[in-house]
């Protein structure tokens, strides 16, 4: 088979899928983009989806409705986005488009050439009429690689995907030897997204040297860091780049068989990816001798349960062979024995992804991306108490205070940054003084915390960093195997002391236990849950050691967070006369009336939900938090008021 | 007994392919799929089917959070205990969705109705907190958005299926 007829047969993909793009250009009627992804179902696009249909209809408009995946605006969710060919307008990005919304916009753009200026977030063009969204912070800090189609396109239509130069880098790569494809990767510096950073090339080129035929290529979709979804986002919006660097991994490495190892928490995901490969295999870009090539590759999906071990490497490989999963003690590493004793390349869904352009537009263009050591762009779900959270891809090197402060728009609510926790349960919480770290494999680790699989967790003021220690224990320890016992049984030890010191309980010799402890869980097991389980504790411990120490000495807590070392008091000088609001809201019948018909709290009763502080009219403000509880002036309740409140709860 | 054809159609599956243990999981997917969980007879089938002895598919029943080996209710409401969702108040949510419908974590309400389970991240941070009610997502969640959806679920529960 020679190339000529290689390349031949997929222009005629090329040409249908151009052919389907001039059919809907014929008819210049207007084009609805809905993001139909997870976020966006869970946000109501199913209902923005309905209302657009049925206006359209009782006002007879011809509109194309497109559903596409992700854009990564999830504060901005439903977003839509029109393009009115005969409007005059260039294609608008609606946000937060709910199904009167929608009603709106068919009325008053489609039919009346409005744009409704106020629900705009901007034009997806330059214009001189609408700001356009690539002059946002948002949009023209990031650098999208991997999500670069995600948001555009139709995930469920192959041929969309094909017209954004989809497939012409298996195409290319199938043109060339696969030691040359294992060249470009190498010489791109790729290193894998999912956490570790292991050059992809070195380990595609262990894959490919073993004299064994009989190899497998895992995509590793097992995302469960807490506070991470990009893998999730990239499944859903675009699988055929996923599906593309697979086949360009399997060529490589000389594998014909691959599995996508995919969470049943993500059914929109399975359900995406399972039609792709459908539809690829249609047009024998997967399956039996690809393009009429000798290249055979079939590609199935495995829904893990449940688990969140089941994301090392080792352990996924058990779990697949119809086993507990479990680590494997490594070395072998899985690329010279794997899954059923084969040659195995596990690789993350964003390193896949990242593939097709690396053949694409070469290794050269790939380094001109990101750092020297770990060239090309990250992806994070960026999470917590950031004004807009979602999915933001960036140039590797960027700093964390461009990404938290100017992409993602800094912390609400005019409080002050503390901390951000990078890497899931095993990274690290890390202070302002970090901010100006850039984001690159070796700063973080460098820093304390680890690159990770992506999440990025922005922690304001009111955050207690024992207590969010205390919550990263708690998760591992669920989470543990139980396969070690440094991991299984010193994970609990960990939670114990830590709940005791965020209960007030806390002991002198404590911080120097939580050290050894941490250092003996590190030492004494075997895969990466146990080995960094406790990082969470010990960059904590190393940044924010005074509030452990004021838990434990003066059982206070600086965040106000902890219950048992907080009180509520209301500020009779601010409290309103006769108003009567947080007596309402108290499930505990804790707030009384004293003197002048003001309120207080009886701190025995008071079992400090936060309620009465939330509702207090902000004119009046009048409800303070302090630590230790002590400090909270005590207001006697008069003995017969004690009756009423009774009286009045019944 | 599980039915014939299902039975036929998942063997049938698990002969065409090299290694019939990777379809373990989608096997007992399939057969708690009849059943509503996956019983103690239901365990000796899949053994069967995959000529595995019961007790290494118990080993793996017990493992994943979504392979169910108590009968669950109709709706089975996984509550994400993630940091993001535990930021935003899952402890408070979780507090009020117990109370409301009188079980723990772990438990079933004796009409059969809900059942209330503890997953590990879902993934849908941007919507903590968040939980999954039949592996359909919900959230950003209020205490009021999640009494309206309980009882939306609870009236569409008490509909006969026909």
């Amino acid at each position: 088979m020679s190339k000529l007829e290689l390349r031949e047969r997929f222009a005629s993909i090329q040409r249908e899928s151009e052919r389907r793009n001039e059919e809907k250009n014929k008819e210049s009627i207007p084009t609805i983009f809905i993001v139909m992804s997870t976020c966006g179902l869970a946000s109501g696009a199913t209902e923005t989806k309905q209302a657009f249909e049925e206006a359209l209809s009782e006002k007879s408009i011809k509109a194309r409705i497109v559903p596409v995946g992700c854009l990564g605006h999830c504060y901005a969710e439903p977003l839509v986005i029109i393009d009115h060919p005969t409007a005059g307008f260039p294609p608008i990005c609606y946000y937060q488009i709910n199904a009167d919304r929608a009603r709106i916009l068919v009325r008053s753009y489609l039919e009346g050439g409005d744009p409704v200026l106020k629900y705009v977030l901007g034009a997806m063009e330059e214009n001189d009429l609408i700001p356009a969204v690539m002059d946002f912070p948002r949009f023209s800090l990031e650098q999208r690689l991997v999500m670069e189609h995600c948001g555009h396109i139709d995930p469920n239509d192959i041929y969309q995907y094909v017209a954004k130069g989809g497939y012409s880098g298996l195409v290319k790569a199938l043109e060339a030897e696969p030691e040359e494809v294992i060249d470009l990767v190498e010489k791109s510096g790729l290193r894998g997204r999912g956490g570790a950073g292991f050059p992809t090339g070195r380990k595609w080129r262990i894959a490919r040297a073993t004299e064994i035929d009989d190899k497998f290529v895992i995509c590793n979709g097992d995302e469960g860091d807490p506070g991470a979804y990009m893998d999730r986002t990239i499944l859903e919006s675009n699988p055929h780049q996923l599906l593309e660097g697979l086949a360009i991994c399997a060529y490589a490495v000389g594998a014909n068989r691959s599995i996508a190892y995919v969470r049943a928490e993500y059914p929109l995901a399975v359900k995406a990816l399972q039609k792709a490969i459908k539809s690829a295999e249609e047009l024998s870009l997967l399956g039996p001798s690809i393009l009429g090539t000798s290249f055979n590759f079939e590609v199935s999906v495995f829904q893990g349960s449940g688990a969140f071990v089941c994301g090392e490497e080792t352990a996924l490989i058990q779990s697949i062979e119809g086993k507990r999963g479990m680590p494997q003690h490594r070395p072998p590493f899985p690329v010279e024995k794997g899954l059923w004793g084969r040659p195995t390349v596990v690789n993350n869904v964003k390193t896949l992804s990242s593939v097709p352009s690396i053949i694409l537009r070469g290794p050269e263009w790939f380094r001109t991306i990101g750092t020297e050591h770990s060239p090309g762009t990250a992806i994070f779900s960026v999470v917590g108490n950031v004004k807009h959270p979602g999915l933001v891809e960036i140039a590797m090197g960027t700093s964390l205070r461009t990404l938290i402060f100017d992409v993602c728009g800094g912390i609400p609510k005019k409080k002050e940054f503390k901390a951000v926790q990078i890497g899931g349960p095993s990274g690290g919480c890390l202070p302002s003084s970090f901010l100006d770290t850039p984001i690159d494999f070796d700063s973080l680790t460098q820093a304390g915390a680890m690159m990770g699989s992506g999440g990025m967790v922005v922690m304001d003021e009111d955050s207690c960093m024992v207590d969010v220690s205390r919550y990263f224990l708690d998760f591992t320890q669920k989470e543990s195997c139980g396969k070690c016992t440094f991991c299984r049984i010193g994970t609990n030890h960990l939670l114990n002391i830590l709940d005791r010191i965020t209960k007030g309980e806390g002991r002198e010799k404590d911080l120097e236990l939580l050290e050894t402890l941490s250092k003996d869980i590190k030492d004494g097991s075997l895969c990466g849950l146990g080995k960094t389980a406790p990082n969470p504790v010990l960059t904590s411990l190393k940044y924010f050691r005074e509030e452990y120490e004021a838990h434990i000495n003066e059982k206070r807590c600086p965040a106000l967070k902890c219950r048992t070392l907080i009180a509520y008091y209301i500020d009779l000088e601010k409290c309103a006369r006769g108003c009567e609001v947080c007596v309402g809201c108290c499930p505990v019948d804790a707030i009384f009336t004293t003197k002048g018909r003001k309120k207080a709290i009886d701190q025995e009763l008071c079992v400090k939900c936060g309620e009465c502080r939330s509702v207090c009219p902000p004119e009046y403000d009048a409800v303070f938090k302090v630590s230790p509880p002590e400090l909270a002036p005590i207001i006697e309740r008069p003995p017969e008021e004690k009756k009423e409140s009774k009286k009045s709860a019944v | 007994m599980i039915p014939r054809e299902l039975k036929e159609s998942l063997a049938q599956h698990i002969a065409s392919i090299d290694h019939p243990r990777e379809l373990v999981v989608d096997v007992m997917f399939a057969v708690q799929d009849h059943y509503g969980y996956l019983s103690d007879e239901a365990v000796e089938e899949v053994a069967e089917l995959l000529d595995m002895s019961p007790l290494e598919v118990e080993q793996l029943a017990t493992f994943y959070t979504f392979i169910y080996r108590e009968p669950v209710g109709k709706y089975v409401i996984h509550v994400c205990d993630s940091v993001i969702c535990w930021m935003e108040g899952h402890e408070s949510l979780l507090d009020h969705l117990s109370g409301k419908l009188g079980i723990n974590l772990g438990e079933t309400t004796p009409d059969g109705m809900f059942s209330l389970l503890p997953v590990c991240c879902i993934g849908y941070c941007d919507r903590a907190p968040a939980i999954l009610i039949n592996k359909k997502v919900y959230g950003p969640l209020t205490i009021e958005k999640l009494d309206d959806i309980l009882e939306k679920l609870r009236a569409e529960g008490l509909t006969p299926s026909i």
